[in-house]
């Protein structure tokens, strides 16, 4: 006999709210890229750390790949976006967001995000190497240019000045060929308005992230996988700045009023590492919420802050980004973020598409447990690719985890 | 007072009833786990032979995959903490787990008291599980409780690969029909096992003792192999597949 179905009552959000505000301007952003396309602009399809500034500053509409896949993802259609792709010969290997976007720039319909499609694309290998060939690839099937930006890993901890040049003599070259496209002209005053939107969307963004200090954390962890789409897409809007700027005052009001967008009583506090799995969202965030787990910090929380003075700090800046850093700095930024926030615990999601964040995890999640003292625990999963992950293993590791807390509450 | 554990696994079900949270007084193992009927009868039998009924048990506790779909538990406890606690109740001296089960591997730290301190466990891969053992049995048509026996008789012990069950298979084929002598590459599979496992092991501090749990500690060629591997002794114990229903017996017997 079928179980009745009862449908929840959701409370409509208040058009006042930053979550109301932050959702319609990632919303947005694909309209206006519909929209510019409708008027013969040209728009673009871009990898999510390639300096935002630059189209902004030009007026130019892009859209980003990642986040249309982990929307694809999240809203059922990954698997079958997958397989179009696995079809034409791409490894089941390789990541699944570049899958399901080789798969759309040939079907050019998914009913779980549309995008128009692109006149060119903008590619920056900070977060990984695949997306060099993966846009190449775009590139290539769709007849369109392709500007490139390369920014080598980076194996100390400052910037060299010699890579700060690199950097911009690559970020001037791409304005350059952007103006060519397009017919649009770089202006130095807009690219300061932008810069200037850009540092209070950031700094409102780390100040909103870092409330998680207070015990209980004002928000759900689950709230940052939403909200980051933002500071990927806009955070170079005013629009973006005022929304981040409320969010953080909601966030230090729900400290001072008690209350948290996490529902029910806050036992354990964990770190989260790695994308989220998409295809899985709700079953992840409910292994943990059943269990009374806030996960009060991630990564992302310092990932798209991006606070700089000049044209030259802002080169730096993209050199600094998670994955193009060595694991020293990179674990020392995690151990902050899970000391500042007092974690108990650390849930690393081996990501079968990212074998970059995936590969470097076991090391630096076991430095990172021995520093903060804390549990660590991994699952198998993919941030776009349901056929990756398993719920009953998930649900073991969690509990392990979830037990191990417990002891270490009780002494 | 009697309290009963359960531990519902991917390929067994196993049910300890214990007295006093000292004595085990009965045990019983079924293969068939989730989704079957082997749960009940494992708990049917385990009380039959305490001679004891569903009243006189104070506390129930379940483990397992099926930890969560049972409803004679009165609550359910991770196998991570139950092998823990069950394997400290045999070896008070323990310190490191490597369980091997139908599914999965992992590797438990516990501290003095029989908490799980760490643990690890295997990726999402057959290679390095009961599962694993079980292809192999079928394709050389050998009881997996045979090869311990037979593994002790190698000559040379085959190279298996341990990366993957489906190219294991193909590769145990194709020396099957190369000649190689059934010793040598039951040998071999136990060696795949152990390998696979022992580096998920070496990422965890190995602390003396160490001991195995679970359905493929009974074999001993894998045990063998873990020693070499892991250069330490493996203590084993004949009841090392009821850690898990052991460990789920004392929780219930503490929250009593």
């Amino acid at each position: 006999m079928a179980e009745e179905q009862v449908k929840k009552h959701r409370t409509p959000p208040d058009p006042n709210s930053a979550k109301y505000k932050l959702g319609q301007i990632a919303a947005k952003a694909y309209q206006d890229a519909f929209d510019a396309k409708v008027r013969g602009e040209k728009i673009g399809w871009c990898a999510s750390n390639f300096p935002v500034e630059i189209p902004e500053t030009l007026g130019i509409a892009v859209v980003y790949p990642e986040n249309q896949a982990a929307a694809i993802a999240a809203r059922g259609f990954g698997q079958q976006m997958c397989e179009i792709s696995e079809a034409d010969g791409y490894s089941n290997d390789i990541c699944a967001y570049a899958r399901i976007s080789l798969a759309y720039a040939k079907t050019k319909d998914c009913e779980g995000q549309q995008v128009p499609m692109p006149d060119f694309v903008l590619c920056c290998n900070n977060i990984c190497n695949c997306m060099i060939k993966w846009y190449e690839n775009l590139a290539k099937e769709l007849g369109i240019p392709m500007i490139m930006i390369d920014i080598p890993f980076n194996p100390d901890y400052d910037v060299p000045e010699s890579e700060v040049a690199y950097v911009k003599a690559q970020f001037l070259d791409a304005i350059h060929q952007l103006e060519k496209i397009t017919g649009k002209k770089w202006s130095p005053e807009k690219y300061k308005e932008v810069m200037e939107y850009s540092g209070r969307s950031s700094r409102a963004w780390l100040a909103a992230t870092a409330t998680a200090k207070y015990e209980p954390s004002p928000f759900n962890g689950f709230d940052l996988l939403n909200h980051m789409a933002v500071m990927v897409t806009a955070r170079g809007k005013k629009e973006a700045a005022e929304a981040m700027e409320l969010l953080l005052k909601e966030y230090e009001q729900n400290h001072a009023e008690g209350k948290s967008t996490y529902r029910g009583e806050e036992k354990y506090r964990i770190m989260f590492e790695g994308i989220a799995c998409w295809p899985y969202l709700r079953a992840t965030s409910h292994g943990l919420k059943d269990r009374g787990i806030n996960m009060v910090t991630t990564i992302y929380a310092d990932a798209f802050g991006f606070i700089y003075k000049d044209f030259d700090d802002m080169c730096a800046q993209y050199c600094k980004v998670p994955n193009a850093i060595n694991l020293e700095y990179a674990r020392d930024k995690r151990v902050k973020l899970c000391k500042e926030n007092k974690v108990e615990g650390l849930l690393v999601h081996t990501n079968r598409s990212c074998k970059l964040w995936s590969g470097f995890m076991p090391e630096m999640s076991r430095q990172i447990g021995e520093e903060c003292g804390i549990p660590v625990a991994s699952f198998d999963g993919d941030q776009a690719d349901p056929r990756n992950f398993s719920e009953a293993q998930y649900d073991t590791r969690v509990q392990g985890l979830t037990e191990i807390m417990e002891a270490n509450k009780e002494g | 007072m009697y309290t009963f554990g359960i531990d519902i696994g991917s390929t067994t079900s196993k049910c300890v009833v214990l007295k006093d949270g000292t004595e085990i007084v009965s045990s019983s193992l079924f293969v068939g786990g989730i989704g079957t009927k082997s749960p009940f009868l494992a708990r049917e039998e385990a009380l039959k032979k305490a001679g004891i009924t569903d009243k006189d048990i104070s506390g129930t506790a379940a483990t397992g995959y099926g930890r969560n779909r049972t409803e004679d538990a009165d609550f359910n406890v991770s196998e991570l903490s139950c092998h823990a606690l069950g394997a400290h109740f045999i070896f008070p001296r323990v310190r490191t787990i490597i369980d091997i089960g139908g599914q999965d591997a992992k590797v438990i730290s516990l501290s003095g008291d029989g908490k799980m301190r760490d643990f690890l466990m295997n990726d999402k891969c057959a290679a390095g599980t009961g599962r694993f053992l079980d292809v192999m049995a079928a394709i050389l048509q050998v009881p997996v409780n045979e090869m311990e026996g037979m593994a002790q008789k190698a000559q040379k012990i085959s190279q298996i690969s341990s990366t993957c069950t489906v190219f294991a298979e193909s590769e145990v084929i194709s020396q099957l029909a190369n000649g190689v002598e059934m010793p040598d590459l039951i040998a071999g599979i136990c060696d795949s096992v152990a390998g696979r496992v022992a580096s998920l092991a070496k990422r965890i501090t190995i602390v003396p003792e160490v001991c195995m749990s679970g359905g493929v500690a009974r074999n001993g060629g894998v045990r063998l192999a873990m020693e070499r591997y892991l250069g330490t002794e493996i203590r084993f114990s004949e009841q090392a597949q009821l850690f898990g229903a052991i460990g789920a017996a004392l929780y219930a017997f503490q929250k009593s």
